[in-house]
Formats: structure tokens, C-alpha cells, sequence
């Protein structure tokens, strides 16, 4: 009887390595591209800039903003963690998708989850680019230092990528089976949360049902939580348990879809197919 | 050790909304030989060459490469085989040997850069090698995909159209390569062509295909006696054109 392959040939690539190959793959063309990193930290630190004019503005009229005048630029400044993290992972899908590079790729031994971990590595390098150069910009220009929050940023900051995940694993599932006529998720969809993630207003200001919408989702417990503590308010364990536990159900819920539409995309031959 | 059949195929059947693009096909390919799938336009050889790689599900059937079932355990036999088509694209913007370094990191390429190296070299593509893969000819980025497919020496190379775009010195230098790397190797080429000469040439054996089916199967020259044609190409005309056995054929000419 003949031996199978289990028998033979050293020198297979690690789900490590597969995973830091194709990162590589996503470095080099942002390497190779000065405009293309330019541009990730361009729109943050301009958001930033105008939410800062605006806040200095409002603080000689409003006894709110006065009470804690860094909640609009932390707001914008961890809204951009989410809409960067979502793009960041969502454009190197469709750089596969316009470059027809999936059959490539899946031909290869990299396995699907594999290759969302390497979209999940570099949507962290690019939100990293795109938001870091504002917020330390935001100390010289307005004096106000988000890093100065300590251990609460970083579980918002946890939070609001794991969310941008989950959000570009459903955009992707979206495109693996609509095709790149859908391509615009990628820019639209984290906006539809946008009026519910109580970015830059608490949810109490929501009409009822919106509110329940709201604290249906992760980013109105990251926003509430960050605005209790600017205004002094003991970290709340309550929002960030709650954004825990969601983005866990949702991550959940969310890589079912994309492993449904993988496979279903390798059932329709649109890994082949799909391109530009 | 390898197993001695490379591609064990059985009823491998696709069906598209109710169109039957590959219909219950069943074949096998000893390792170490050159296969050809050929057939006109829609015959089904595009759909079996993705099932074979697992980027397509079949409809119904089974795969096994090397004795390993596809369908059930793709992944450990995929880091043993490679493919090219001039329809699938490397990233534009990526450089040659960026590409050449990503796809070897996948697979685990050992020695990777002088790998890189000396493909550059066999294919020819140390001219253009740090130029982004989106801005070569047509005929470069053809052999660009095939050091793509041959940088983790796979032990079966699934070739699609392996010379289109390629001038006529660059295609027979490409075949001349093939054949040594094949005898290297000891690997198993299947590929798909629409260039008779070539697979006269490159293969032991061909499958010729028709509307999904498998109609006739055997070396070239054999086929070429049986459908008593002085070349592939005729042969190939008359299956594509209606005659879908010897059989056939020979009453046709006895009737002339």
C-alpha cells in the first residue's frame, strides 16, 4: 500500500510563520508606498485638530465641556481606534480581493483563521500609524494627554479593536459573497454605529429605544466608561464587562459568518474569480 | 516517502445553479508523470484544476492527493503542491522578490533568498526582479506566477496555460525548463494548455475533456494513431467539433 504524504519533506512553515509571511506581504506595500502611511495618520490628527478648536471654543460656554475638557478629543481619538481598526483590517482583505491574490494565498497551506490573524496584526499597526502622531500631537496643541487615563485607555483601547474586528469580519463576509460591488461596507458600516456608540454625547441623550440599541454594543460602554472617568467617576468594572462579554458574543457570531461565507465562496469559486 | 499516485480523482462532479460544468469525472496520475487536461472552452478543465487545489467544493465525488483526502485534510498536502495560472495574480504592488519572499515564507522555504536566487536565475527574471510584479509584460509575469509556483519545489505543479503571453523563444526555453524539472524533481505536472505542440512535447498522457466529461484519455502519440491524425491538434479539433471517440471517427472515414 502507498505511504501518505504525513510521511515525508521537513521544512513546513509554522501557523507563526504563515501568519508573520503574510503580515510581510501587508508591510511591504505599506512600505512602498509614502503617501499610503501619510495618509493613515492624516485624517485622525485632522479630526483631532477640529474637535480640539471646537472644545476650546465650548469651554468658556458650556460648564460640561468646562468639567472635563479633554471628552471630545479622547472621544475622537478612541473613535478613530475603531474606525482605523475596522479599515485597517477591511483594506488588506480588499487589496487581496483587487489584486486577485486569493487563489494564491489559499493555495498555499495558510489556513483561514491564519489569515484573520495576520488582517487582525496589521489592523493594530495601522490604527497605531493612524492615531498615535494625534494623540501625541493633542499634548502639544491642546495640552491634553489621553495617555494620562492609564490602565481604563487600554482596556478601551482592547476593546474598541476587538470590536473593529468583528465588524470587518462581517464586512468581509459581506464581500466574499456579494463581490466587490459591496466594497463600500468597508467605509460605510462603521458609521451606522456610529450614532448608537455614544462617541461623543452619553446614551441618556438616545431616545429610548436607542438606547437599548446602544447598550446592545460594545462601543456606548467603552464611550460611557471613558467619559465617567474624565469627569472623575471611578472606573466603571460594570461598561467594561459589558463590552467585554459583547464583543465576545459578537466576535463570536461574526467568525461563524465569515467561516459560512468562506466556505461558501469556495463552493461558488469565488476565491478564483473575485477580482477587479 | 511519496505515495505512488499523485491524483486520485472519483466521480468528481461541480455543478453551478444546475449546470453541470465537471460530470462524475474519475481519474488517477501516477507520480513522476505529465498530465494533460485538454478540451475547448467550457469543457471543465479550469473547475477540476480548482477542486483538485481545494479553492472549489465539488458538488459530489472525492480528491485525493497523495493519498491525502481533500476534502476532509487539504491543508496537509497543500505545502506539497503549487499552481499558476495567468488568471489568478500575484499583489501589483508588491516587487518580484517581495512576492517571491512572502509565498516562500508561507510555504517554509528553507534557504529562502538563495531559493529566490536561483529561480531569478533558471527563469530569467533577475532583470525585472525588484520591479513591482503590476508593471511587468504580460509574458513576465507569466513566468513570474511560475517561479511563484516552483519556489517550494512542489512535488505536483498544476500549471494553467503555462506559456500564454510568452514569445515563441521565451515559451520553448519555459518547456525546457519544465521537462528538467521534471526529471529533477521526479515531480508530477498536470496542466492545462490550449498548445498542442507543447503538450505533445511536455506530456506522457492526455485527458481530453467535453462538456465535464472525460472522452478519451491516452499518451499523445497514441491518441494521435487511434484518431488516425497526423497531430494533436487534429485530434483535438475532432472532439471539439463532435467526434467524441475513435470509434466514431473511424466510422465517419470509413462512410467518406
Amino acid at each position: 500500500m502507498s505511504e501518505t504524504i504525513s510521511h515525508f519533506e521537513p521544512g513546513i512553515a509554522s501557523p507563526g510563520r504563515r501568519i508573520a509571511a503574510v503580515v510581510l506581504r501587508y508591510w511591504y506595500l505599506l512600505r512602498g508606498s509614502w503617501p499610503r502611511l501619510f495618509e493613515i495618520a492624516y485624517w485622525p490628527t485632522i479630526q483631532m485638530v477640529i474637535w480640539g478648536l471646537i472644545t476650546l471654543h465650548l469651554t468658556g460656554d458650556s460648564s460640561w465641556v468646562t468639567q472635563a475638557a479633554g471628552v471630545l478629543i479622547g472621544a475622537v481619538l478612541l473613535w478613530d481606534v475603531l474606525f482605523r481598526g475596522q479599515l485597517g483590517a477591511s483594506l488588506c482583505f480588499l487589496e487581496e480581493m483587487w489584486s486577485r491574490n486569493m487563489g494564491h494565498l489559499f493555495v498555499s497551506p495558510l489556513r483561514p483563521h491564519e489569515w484573520v490573524a495576520s488582517l487582525v496584526i496589521m489592523s493594530l499597526i495601522r490604527t497605531l500609524i493612524g492615531v498615535l502622531p494625534a494623540a501625541v500631537l493633542a499634548i502639544f496643541l491642546y495640552d491634553y494627554n489621553i495617555f494620562s487615563l492609564g490602565l481604563p485607555l487600554a482596556a478601551f483601547f482592547a476593546n474598541l479593536m476587538v470590536c473593529s474586528w468583528w465588524m470587518s469580519l462581517l464586512i468581509i463576509a459581506m464581500i466574499l459573497r456579494f463581490g466587490l460591488g459591496a466594497e463600500g461596507l468597508a467605509w460605510l458600516v462603521v458609521f451606522l454605529f456610529a450614532p448608537v456608540s455614544a462617541i461623543y454625547y452619553p446614551v441618556s441623550v438616545l431616545p429610548e429605544f436607542f438606547q437599548w440599541v446602544a447598550l446592545a454594543l460594545p462601543p456606548a460602554h467603552v464611550f460611557e466608561g471613558m467619559r465617567g472617568v474624565l469627569f472623575g467617576e471611578p472606573f466603571s468594572w460594570g461598561h467594561l464587562a459589558a463590552a467585554v462579554g459583547l464583543n465576545g458574543l459578537y466576535g463570536a457570531l461574526a467568525g461563524t459568518i465569515f467561516l459560512i461565507a468562506f466556505k461558501d465562496a469556495r463552493r461558488r469559486g469565488a476565491l478564483l474569480n473575485q477580482g477587479e | 516517502m511519496l505515495a505512488e499516485t499523485a491524483i486520485k480523482v472519483d466521480r468528481l462532479t461541480k455543478r453551478f445553479n444546475g449546470v453541470t460544468a465537471v460530470d462524475a469525472i474519475s481519474f488517477t496520475v501516477p507520480h513522476g508523470r505529465t498530465i494533460a487536461l485538454l478540451g475547448g472552452n467550457g469543457a471543465g478543465k479550469t473547475s477540476t484544476i480548482a477542486m483538485l487545489l481545494g479553492l472549489l467544493l465539488p458538488t459530489a465525488g472525492s480528491i485525493e492527493i497523495f493519498g491525502v483526502d481533500m476534502l476532509r485534510d487539504r491543508f496537509r498536502a497543500l505545502p506539497h503542491l503549487n499552481f499558476s495560472s495567468p488568471y489568478v495574480e500575484l499583489p501589483h504592488r508588491l516587487t518580484v522578490r517581495e512576492n517571491l519572499s512572502v509565498y516562500g515564507r508561507l510555504y517554509g522555504v528553507p534557504r529562502l533568498r538563495s531559493r529566490i536566487e536561483s529561480l531569478a536565475e533558471e527563469l530569467d527574471l533577475t532583470e525585472f526582479i525588484d520591479r513591482p510584479a503590476g508593471k511587468l509584460s504580460a509574458g513576465q509575469k507569466t513566468r513570474v506566477a511560475l517561479a511563484k509556483a516552483l519556489v517550494n519545489r512542489p512535488d505536483l505543479l498544476l500549471l494553467d496555460e503555462p506559456t500564454a503571453s510568452l514569445d515563441p523563444d521565451t515559451a520553448d526555453r519555459m518547456r525546457s525548463f519544465l521537462e528538467s524539472y521534471r526529471a529533477r524533481r521526479r515531480g508530477t505536472i498536470l496542466l492545462a494548455s490550449h498548445n498542442m505542440a507543447e503538450v505533445e512535447r511536455l506530456c506522457d498522457d492526455v485527458i481530453m475533456m467535453k462538456r465535464g466529461r472525460i472522452v478519451d484519455r491516452d499518451g499523445p502519440a497514441a491518441l494521435i494513431a487511434r484518431y488516425g491524425r497526423s497531430n494533436l491538434e487534429q485530434v483535438f479539433l475532432d472532439i471539439a467539433r463532435g467526434g467524441d471517440s475513435p470509434a466514431r471517427h473511424e466510422a465517419e472515414t470509413s462512410a467518406a
